[in-house]
């Protein structure tokens, strides 16, 4: 014991850091602010360590060349001793800190902590999240397999639509005209150096200002922030009512930290890797290209938005989003902090979440895609086969020879592109049908050309007899009722 | 008042000095080497003619896939420089080359012979053979190529992803008819 102490003393006569190290360890922190609320941010640095460790086991194998990448990350997962647990642990790791990142974000902005004098804070926060999902794209792209390539083509057709530069920038990001080696070499350098070292930088700046400033008080209802008297009032709460950051708060921390690793350990071994999919290879083109799941609320965006906002939100939304929550602590800097008087704040984190996790859903669902093969892998349900006339099945099988059916459910199964059809009949008469399949519109396209006479009298007859039996199909009030078939 | 000019305030001056001039003889390249990949000179010279087969291979008032080598590749392109295209044979000696990717988000589209269409896996987007937007978010038709024929081959110029920023054939009709 004596000999560890001396060690020590030896060292920090030369290095000088214990007294700093002490400090720290020491300042006082609000009672009240040791709390269980407090430990998302020391969670995301534990992560973004984890992902540091594990990124450099990884670089120790994986090679980023277009050629190689996807042969090393198959090594990786079958090969190299370990190597499906040191790519799970970073896979489930990049998941969390995402998360944790975002809650950490959530609890600042509802306990006010943005507001006089921490909104550098904040600001430099908006910052490490940004970066951090520049990580996690990134991190997608070094997972080099097709959903990685066509991820880029997304990307690289969402920069196209810059005006008059978009081809630059194109080139630019792609290091030449299409995506291939010198594309993954500029994501890994990114990935590898220049995020990373932007994290670390910012981390640093982050956590300086939180010590030097303070943490952020629990907020009471009434107490209202003025620039005035704040640092004074602050002040006075941590000589009175202070404890030391060492041990009082940063046992939870600690705990929550040790949580969040075990829990990424334990996905990682339950798990396993993610990826890498099918060889990124662009003439395979029976694929279904999906981003990872922090990405997946911009899919369906890209899908849902009427496609003369598209451009507009996809390239001047998310630049607005990042200067709006960058301004937020200038706009709304004083005043109340508890999220108990903030209405408006809580519904606003509601909202963000609801929404958020609405798109994800509707993201990993992709309601708008054809199924590609619903046409020859879904039977027509029985019901509308048994005792029906010859003309009729035709039509059945032009249903679902012309792929009708990846865009049209019928019996719950098939694409949700299209309205299901399995009482298509009460909502159009004969004629509607016949002009909806032919002259197509309201998104469908027009099978005119495509069809024969015969096909079409056919279908129209199968689509006909799609009606509940305790319900009548369509008619055209203006003519004279015909027996029902 | 002005601090004297002194023989030290003078050096630091010049050392200031010196590392701009350093700092700009290294600044100036260095953007240069960053922004090589968009030089006017290096976009222009990717696209190039290239061989898709024998006009035969197509045969007239169908669809087939065709693969080329993109002209411009690195040694480690590997897999990525093969690109897929869509070649669409109308007439003897008249074509139609479409890039697979999605005008929309550049997913690949694919060819379903059946129903006369190409669909996009990613948003839905849908084509008529002729390549012009049938449905979904596409803001235009399927981007296409320029071609020619010579000795019997099937020739189209290629060598660039298609985007919106990107248009790579100067015979494609940017208001081709929507249904």
């Amino acid at each position: 014991m004596r000999l560890i102490r001396s060690t020590l003393d030896w060292f920090d006569a030369r290095l000088k850091v214990g007294t700093a190290i002490r400090e720290t360890a020491d300042h006082p922190v609000p009672s009240r602010s040791a709390s269980w609320w407090y430990v998302f941010g020391s969670g995301a640095l534990a992560l973004f360590l984890l992902q540091v460790a594990t990124g450099i086991c990884l670089a120790l194998v994986y090679v980023p060349s277009a050629d190689e990448a996807y042969r090393s990350l198959q090594v990786l997962n079958h090969e190299q001793a370990l190597g499906w647990f040191v790519r799970a642990v970073h896979g489930w790791g990049s998941n969390f800190m995402v998360a944790v990142v975002l809650f950490h974000m959530a609890q600042v902005f509802l306990f006010g902590a943005y507001k006089y004098p921490r909104e550098l804070t904040w600001m430099v926060g908006v910052v490490l999240l940004v970066v951090t999902l520049g990580m996690a794209f990134t991190g997608q792209v070094l997972r080099f397999d097709q959903d990685a390539y066509w991820g880029l083509g997304i990307l690289t057709s969402i920069a196209g639509r810059v005006p008059v530069i978009g081809g630059r920038i194109v080139q630019i990001l792609l290091g030449g005209p299409i995506i291939a080696g010198e594309t993954l070499t500029r994501f890994f350098a990114l990935h590898v150096f220049v995020i990373p070292g932007l994290l670390i930088g910012f981390v640093g700046v982050h956590l300086w200002m939180v010590l030097k400033l303070g943490i952020n008080e629990y907020p009471m209802p009434g107490r209202l922030v003025d620039k005035e008297t704040y640092v004074a009032e602050y002040e006075e709460m941590v000589r009175k009512d202070g404890v030391p950051f060492v041990p009082v708060a940063f046992r939870k921390d600690l705990v929550f930290s040790g949580a969040l690793i075990a829990a990424v350990i334990v996905c990682a071994a339950v798990f396993g890797p993610f990826g890498p999919g099918g060889a990124p290879d662009p003439t395979i083109i029976q694929t279904v290209p999906r981003p990872d799941y922090f990405f997946l609320w911009i899919f369906s965006i890209a899908a849902l938005m009427p496609p003369s906002l598209e451009t507009f939100a996809l390239l001047v939304g998310p630049p607005l989003a990042i200067l709006a929550l960058l301004l937020l602590p200038l706009w709304a800097g004083v005043g109340e902090k508890s999220w108990r008087r903030r209405p408006v704040a809580v519904l606003v984190v509601v909202f963000a979440g609801l929404g958020w996790a609405t798109l994800t859903h509707f993201g990993s669902t992709a309601p708008w895609s054809p199924v590609m093969d619903a046409w020859s892998a879904l039977p027509v349900p029985a019901k509308h086969l048994q005792g029906r006339s010859a003309v009729v099945r035709l039509g059945a099988l032009v249903f679902q020879n012309k792929q009708c059916r990846d865009c049209h459910a019928l019996g719950d199964a098939g694409g949700r592109r299209g309205p299901a059809l399995d009482d298509v009949a009460t909502r159009l008469t004969k004629d509607q049908l016949f002009r909806q399949v032919l002259q197509g519109g309201g998104n469908m396209p027009a099978y005119g050309t495509n069809l024969s006479p015969a096909e079409t009298t056919a279908l129209v007859a199968f689509l006909e007899t799609l009606h509940p039996a305790n319900e009548p199909p369509a008619r055209d009030a203006s003519q004279p009722t015909t027996p029902v078939r | 008042m002005t601090a004297p000019v002194t023989r030290r305030s003078l050096l630091l001056k010049f050392g200031i000095f010196l590392n701009a001039v350093a700092g700009l003889a290294l600044a100036i390249p260095i953007v240069g080497y960053l922004l090589s990949p968009a030089r006017r000179k290096r976009m222009e010279g990717a696209l190039t003619w290239v061989e898709l087969g024998e006009v035969s291979a197509f045969p007239e008032g169908q669809v087939r896939m065709a693969t080329f080598r993109n002209p411009s590749t690195r040694p480690w392109d590997g897999q990525t420089a093969d690109i897929p295209c869509w070649v669409r044979r109308t007439g003897p000696s008249e074509f139609q080359v479409f890039a697979v990717n999605c005008a929309h988000l550049g997913c690949p589209v694919r060819w379903f012979p059946q129903s006369n269409l190409f669909l996009c896996p990613c948003h839905g987007g849908a084509y008529y053979a002729d390549g012009s937007r049938a449905a979904g978010p596409p803001p235009r038709g399927l981007f296409r190529y320029d071609y020619k024929i010579e000795n019997g081959r099937l020739q189209i110029k290629a060598g660039m992803m298609p985007t919106l920023g990107n248009v790579i054939a100067s015979r494609t009709t940017p208001g081709e008819p929507c249904a």
